[in-house]
């Protein structure tokens, strides 16, 4: 296939449907990253001290709320998709085209285990304190 | 590869975001695992926590933070030149205002990471 060029000489996205969506994916995921992941980093790392962060701090304080639950949840699928999606471009330009299958679908079965801990997590961890 | 391809700002622009990127990966599925504990073992989580506040542990910290900087300044950038191609001819000007950004932003946040981090070896007063 040709790459195919905008105006600018920028290589348009290629390929079929879903490569093309997630070329779009990527881009939208991103824009919404930029604003959780400045935010999140920006409460939990500058704001508060990590070190005082215990396990109780988050149950009782961080996700009193579900307002920072959705907020916890929507950034972990945003990041899950972006990350594992950008890893898999880095590995088909090491490989020099596609990345093998197996290591294809690797990656998306470890990208699933950490949204089912992490939404695990994040939907049911009790405001008590679980601290033992 | 960075001293073969004497390529300029765009070159270092793309090798920063895939170096940064592939860093938050490795970061991010730590992060997972670290706060499934919360819930599942919350002890083993409370006898980790005390690496964030180790020297090492700070200035990870400081280092992804400055690579989540970089890499959301940076990925700004290419959104803007995806959508707006004629703004192609500017993006040397672009990468300049990603790095004043950078800078803006990132010297009162790593004066507050490495304040705690006095605090912690309690060279500074609470």
């Amino acid at each position: 296939m040709t790459a195919r060029y905008g105006r600018s000489g920028r290589v348009k996205p290629q390929g079929d449907r879903f490569e093309t969506a997630v070329w779009y994916l990527m881009r939208l995921s991103g824009l919404g990253l930029f604003v959780l992941v400045l935010t999140h980093y920006l409460i939990l790392h500058v704001i508060h001290d990590p070190a005082e962060q215990h396990a109780s701090w988050i149950a009782e304080f961080r996700w009193s709320s579900t307002f920072w639950r959705v907020f916890d949840w929507l950034m972990l699928m945003l990041v899950l998709f972006h990350a594992f999606m950008g890893v898999r471009v880095v590995l088909g330009d090491v490989s020099g085209g596609r990345a093998p299958a197996l290591l294809r679908y690797g990656l998306y079965l470890l990208a699933l285990v950490l949204f089912l801990i992490g939404t695990q997590v994040v939907l049911t961890l009790p405001n008590v304190v679980p601290s033992a | 590869m960075l001293v073969r391809y004497r390529g300029a700002e765009g070159m270092l622009a793309w090798a920063f975001h895939r170096i940064s990127g592939v860093a938050i990966w490795l970061f991010v599925i730590l992060h997972v695992i670290d706060i499934f504990l919360v819930g599942y073992a919350p002890g083993t989580y409370d006898s980790l926590l005390f690496i964030y506040a180790t020297p090492p542990g700070i200035v990870m910290e400081w280092l992804l933070g400055a690579a989540v900087l970089y890499h959301a300044l940076n990925g700004l950038r290419i959104i803007i030149i995806d959508f707006w191609p004629r703004l192609t001819r500017y993006h040397r000007q672009l990468w300049y205002i990603n790095w004043l950004l950078f800078a803006l932003v990132g010297i009162p946040v790593t004066w507050v990471i490495f304040g705690q981090f006095a605090r912690s070896m309690g060279w500074w007063a609470r």
